[in-house]
């Protein structure tokens, strides 16, 4: 399809018997931010090393901005800004030293490699250390070291295997934030485990198992498609302090009418029980209200749950036999 | 070629800040040093015969020392995934390699020219010191080098061990430097071929002072080959 960034079609890698990708298609349009998901194994940095030129699909095609990376890998891979799943650098170069080659390798015109190298540097916050050998650079740094060399010559599309891995709490903020950035004007395209990051950075979500696409949505859909109609969390307790046993409050909440399954969860502290309803197409709150008043309960909380992209997540990817 | 000559560049500069470089220069230095005065003073006699004899022994060393790094590195540090996903095709990333091990020859080669002065001012009155076969010698020695090079960075592109690239260099350029020494004792149709073969056959030849067109087309054969080599093995690293 012209116009779209990312072509996929039928990809197939195999490393000697084991089968990484089984047939792997999609398309991402230009401009959208694309989050990838799937266990350790999927076949996500194979996808992406493919994508970015470091590897050969055994068959299928792959197109960067309709450049087949295997018939025209230079151009294709000047398109390409990507970094790696464990960020290699050359770690005996200083940092400007580093950025300055790979601007000079990149074809960077030399009259637009300061401009270029400046904004680089400026967008991943690398003015302290420019002047510092990548050897001695805590892992945030070398990550931003990894992300300005991926967006120094202004590439259209940005391959990130695992952007965030390994960073702190505060390091994996400003990388999320960095990205969405970037995903202003530019496609990318970044892999992670970390699920919320995908419901924080991203347009869309690919999920990927065993070398096939098994989800393709929205964050939003996905968190809402995985559960027929919806589940409340409902927190009650005793009306006169009276003893309560968790196995009889269960059976009141699932002998409701429109519920399909209930499940302990966390309470609010002695002498509360939580429960996790989950029901079908109706509405059970109003039956809840009066069965619980009915059997002497008070109700302190009742709240949506949303299926959380956890669920989605390991509904898709859990392996069937081990699920059993 | 830009891809080339910025990673000829880095890995020029990379080089000079490794311990191994002085380490190898210093002892290529050492032993070259020896080869230009031990004919100087045992045998009394102001030429760089003596040198230039030895020297491609040296380089069957000294070569595959410098390119042992190259590549081998690159895999072990895991950069190499960096080189194969820049706008750069393969064969330029064996070029840029080639002209920065090169470059490191020349210093070398550079550092014993004052050797070169030295026994040339030493030399008594009487016929002039002749320098024509000592500037053929050194193009000789660097035309020696570019063919080494060739076989000392495919060696060093086969593994991630730096290791196994010196050995698989060192093997392979004294295979080409030793090919013609039994040549005397073995038929003479054969012992030509073998002769042919010879790094140092060809080098005696140009050290002569006679640069015959045999002798380039044979260095830059062997070159392109094995650039050819590394270019394919680094390529394959994307299976």
């Amino acid at each position: 399809m012209p116009g779209s960034m990312i072509h996929i079609e039928g990809l197939v890698k195999r490393y000697g018997t084991t089968e990484a990708l089984k047939g792997l298609s999609f398309e991402v349009p230009r401009g959208q931010v694309v989050g990838f998901l799937g266990p350790n194994g999927a076949g996500k940095s194979t996808t992406m090393k493919i994508l970015a030129g470091s590897l050969r699909p055994t068959s299928g095609r792959a197109l960067v901005a309709g450049l087949d990376v295997q018939e025209d890998p230079v151009a294709a891979r000047r398109r390409i800004g990507y970094l790696p799943e464990n960020n290699p650098l050359y770690e005996d170069m200083m940092v400007v030293e580093y950025l300055r080659f790979i601007a000079e390798v990149r074809g960077v015109p030399p009259a637009e490699r300061r401009a270029k190298l400046q904004r680089a540097v400026e967008s991943c916050g690398l003015g302290q250390v420019i002047g510092k050998d990548i050897g001695q650079l805590s892992r945030g740094f070398r990550q931003r070291v990894g992300l300005a060399q991926a967006i120094l010559h202004d590439p259209d599309l940005l391959i990130l295997d695992e952007p965030t891995a390994g960073l702190d709490p505060n390091q994996i903020v400003e990388i999320r934030s960095l990205i969405r950035e970037l995903g202003r004007e530019k496609t990318v395209i970044l892999s992670t485990h970390i699920l919320s990051e995908v419901q924080t950075t991203c347009s869309r979500v690919l999920i990927i198992n065993d070398g096939r696409l098994v989800a393709d949505d929205t964050p939003e859909h996905l968190t809402q498609a995985s559960e027929g109609g919806g589940a409340l969390h409902v927190v009650v307790a005793a009306r006169h302090g009276q003893l309560l046993e968790v196995s009889r409050v269960r059976d009141v909440l699932a002998g409701m009418p429109g519920v399909t399954g209930v499940e302990q969860a966390d309470a609010d502290g002695p002498g509360t029980f939580g429960f996790e309803v989950r029901f079908g197409n109706e509405d059970v709150r109003r039956t809840l209200f009066d069965v619980v008043v009915q059997n002497d309960l008070v109700l302190l909380e009742v709240r949506r749950t949303q299926a959380s992209l956890e669920d989605t997540f390991r509904k898709l990817t859990m392996d069937p036999r081990r699920a059993a | 070629m830009n891809g080339a000559i910025a990673i000829a560049r880095r890995e020029f500069k990379t080089f000079f800040n490794s311990p191994i470089a002085y380490i190898v220069l210093g002892g290529f230095l050492l032993l070259a040093g020896w080869l230009f005065f031990s004919t100087l003073f045992l045998a009394g006699q102001a030429s760089l015969r003596g040198f230039f004899g030895l020297a491609p022994v040296l380089f069957v060393v000294l070569v595959p020392a410098i390119t042992m790094r190259a590549l081998a590195e690159e895999r072990k540090s895991g950069t190499l995934e960096l080189l194969l996903t820049l706008p750069v095709p393969d064969w330029q990333v064996a070029l840029g390699k080639f002209f920065a091990s090169l470059g490191m020859v020349a210093v070398g080669l550079a550092c014993t020219l004052p050797y070169a002065f030295s026994v040339a001012v030493l030399t008594g009155p009487g016929p002039a010191f002749d320098w024509g076969p000592v500037v053929a010698g050194y193009l000789g020695l660097l035309l020696l080098a570019s063919a080494f090079i060739g076989l000392g960075l495919w060696g060093s592109a086969l593994s991630k061990n730096q290791i196994v690239g010196f050995i698989v260099g060192l093997v392979l350029c004294f295979a080409f430097y030793f090919v013609d020494k039994f040549a005397p004792l073995l038929p003479d149709a054969l012992g030509q071929v073998l002769q042919f073969l010879s790094v140092d056959y060809h080098f005696e030849n140009i050290a002569r002072g006679v640069i015959d067109t045999r002798d380039l087309v044979f260095y830059l054969t062997l070159t392109v080959a094995g650039l050819l080599l590394t270019t394919q093995t680094v390529g394959g690293a994307r299976q």
